[in-house]
């Protein structure tokens, strides 16, 4: 499993996650109140930059389309953070219209540390750098800001199917 | 001298298979020929890269075990278990076969032959491989310095270059050497199986008032727990010296 | 302290694509604790995109290298003033 820093082992009592507005609005979820939204499966195929993929895996999270509703905001931008510092930066409507989602199960199993968990970013339609794991928040910016990858080399936006890798690509 | 040969901007170079031999059930010494090889110093390590049919290709730094000794290079090559390069190097690789490899790399898990200070080599399983080049590149020169080798394994079936250490340790010329065993011992071997402890180190190893240079090399969690245990015992962090091996390159 | 990092010195042959001097051996200063330390001693996370170097006292980023094809991307500004060994010409 991808890691760029030791393995953040956070248990799901002091997890949170939060969507802060580029006015600075905040809104919070402990884990009982994010596992109290309508959890979605969904089954994807997975692209990572170091040229494998993985087909057909299945996941349950809520939609971020859900986490989003109502909050008021003409940000276009949005990066993510993790716990352990990892950041990573797409379009904001790259979070919508059911194409991401906070994943908490994968293959029916609640996520293990090494997979990213409690709580993972999961953003099939770009490569999986993208995908945060050991996510924690989501800032909506009206300007973008690249992300840990993005500010040394990688593509801004990660397009599997252009094959988006590196600055330029 | 010995600082020139870690100068300049490293390229990749094709190295021929002179040799194999087995070390262990799992592990093989491969010996390379490698034209116009600048030299190396013990400790140091090269990157060997594989490249398949379809271009993908997948490199790992291997640590070097011979003595410097014109073109001749030798690695010691441990298969570790869903190893990507591992199994290639140790149990496909022939004499007569081709190897892309770039070296020498790094200055700093290196021993210089011209330091009079004792030397402490503390290796865990494979961890041992820089640390024979050491104890080869010192018999290679003749120096007397003072060596202590702590040599910890599994069991005695995975013990690499035996012989040799044996030799080496009864020639007189001042290297000690100990093995301890974390899973399984010889018959009537005076220590039950155990990981390297604070009472084991004090015992064999040089005291911090001596001023020896360390190097350990293991597993992550091996090197660890030793460059903890060695600097409780009072030894200066600077002069212990600490290389790590792990998973490394690509994957997933 | 996690088993899944190796040493710095490991990445001294991709720091030697880039470098003519060996970069294992330099020493700096870590940005964010003052640490001083060798780039050989740091921990380095190899399961990766790139190679990131983080700073054995504060666990934070001393470097990071990605190599695509044909090109490199190096950031040292988690390292300062690095001092390299060098022979007197």
């Amino acid at each position: 499993m991808l890691s760029a820093g030791p393995t953040p082992q956070i248990s799901t009592e002091v997890w949170n996650f939060s969507v802060t507005t580029e006015t600075g609005e905040v809104r919070r979820w402990n884990w009982a109140e994010l596992n109290a939204l309508s959890v979605e499966r969904t089954t994807v195929d997975l692209h990572c930059v170091t040229k494998w993929s993985k087909l057909a895996t299945t996941w349950e999270g809520v939609s971020l389309d859900t986490l989003l509703d109502g909050v008021e905001t003409s940000a276009e931008y949005a990066v993510a953070s993790s716990y352990g510092g990892y950041t990573t930066n797409l379009p904001l409507e790259d979070l919508l219209d059911g194409k991401a989602w906070i994943a908490v199960r994968y293959d029916g199993e609640p996520l293990t540390p090494e997979h990213g968990g409690p709580a993972r970013l999961l953003v099939p339609h770009l490569y999986l750098w993208k995908s945060a794991k050991w996510v924690r928040g989501i800032r909506l910016l009206n300007d973008d800001e690249p992300g840990f990858w993005e500010s040394v080399g990688y593509h801004n936006y990660g397009d599997p199917w252009r094959e988006q890798r590196y600055w330029g690509d | 001298m010995a600082r020139a040969k870690i100068l300049g901007r490293l390229t990749w170079r094709v190295a021929t298979v002179a040799a194999v031999r087995d070390e262990t059930s799992s592990a093989r010494t491969i010996v390379l020929d490698v034209p116009d090889w600048p030299g190396h110093l013990p400790g140091q390590h090269v990157d060997v890269r594989l490249t398949a049919p379809d271009g993908y290709s997948t490199q790992r730094s291997y640590s070097i075990a011979s003595a410097p000794e014109g073109n001749r290079l030798e690695l010691t090559v441990d298969v570790l278990p869903d190893g990507e390069v591992s199994p290639y190097l140790a149990r496909v690789l022939s004499v007569g076969d081709p190897l892309e490899i770039r070296g020498p790399i790094g200055g700093w898990f290196v021993w210089d032959p011209e330091k009079p200070e004792p030397v402490q080599l503390i290796g865990g399983g494979s961890g041992v491989v820089p640390l024979m080049a050491m104890i080869r590149a010192r018999e290679t020169v003749g120096a007397q310095t003072p060596f202590r080798l702590l040599y910890s394994a599994r069991g005695p079936e995975t013990i690499f270059y035996r012989d040799e250490l044996r030799r080496s340790s009864e020639n007189g010329s001042g290297l000690s050497v100990t093995y301890a065993y974390t899973r399984e011992v010889p018959q009537g071997w005076e220590r039950p199986p155990g990981r390297v402890d604070a009472s084991l180190l004090t015992q064999i190893t040089w005291a911090p008032e001596q001023e020896p240079i360390s190097f350990v090399c293991g597993p992550t969690g091996f090197v660890e727990t030793v460059a903890d245990l060695l600097v409780s015992a009072g030894h200066d962090p600077a002069r212990i010296r600490t290389e790590r091996f792990g998973p490394s390159g690509g994957g997933s | 302290m996690t088993e899944d990092h190796i040493d710095g010195n490991a990445a001294g042959g991709a720091l030697s694509d880039v470098f003519a001097v060996d970069l294992t051996a330099a020493t700096g200063q870590c940005s964010s604790c003052a640490q001083s330390l060798a780039l050989a001693e740091a921990l380095l996370y190899t399961q990766a995109p790139g190679l990131i170097a983080r700073c054995p006292g504060c666990e934070e980023v001393v470097f990071r290298l990605v190599r695509g094809p044909g090109r490199a991307w190096l950031d040292m500004r988690g390292m300062t003033c690095v001092q390299f060994e060098l022979a007197d010409s």
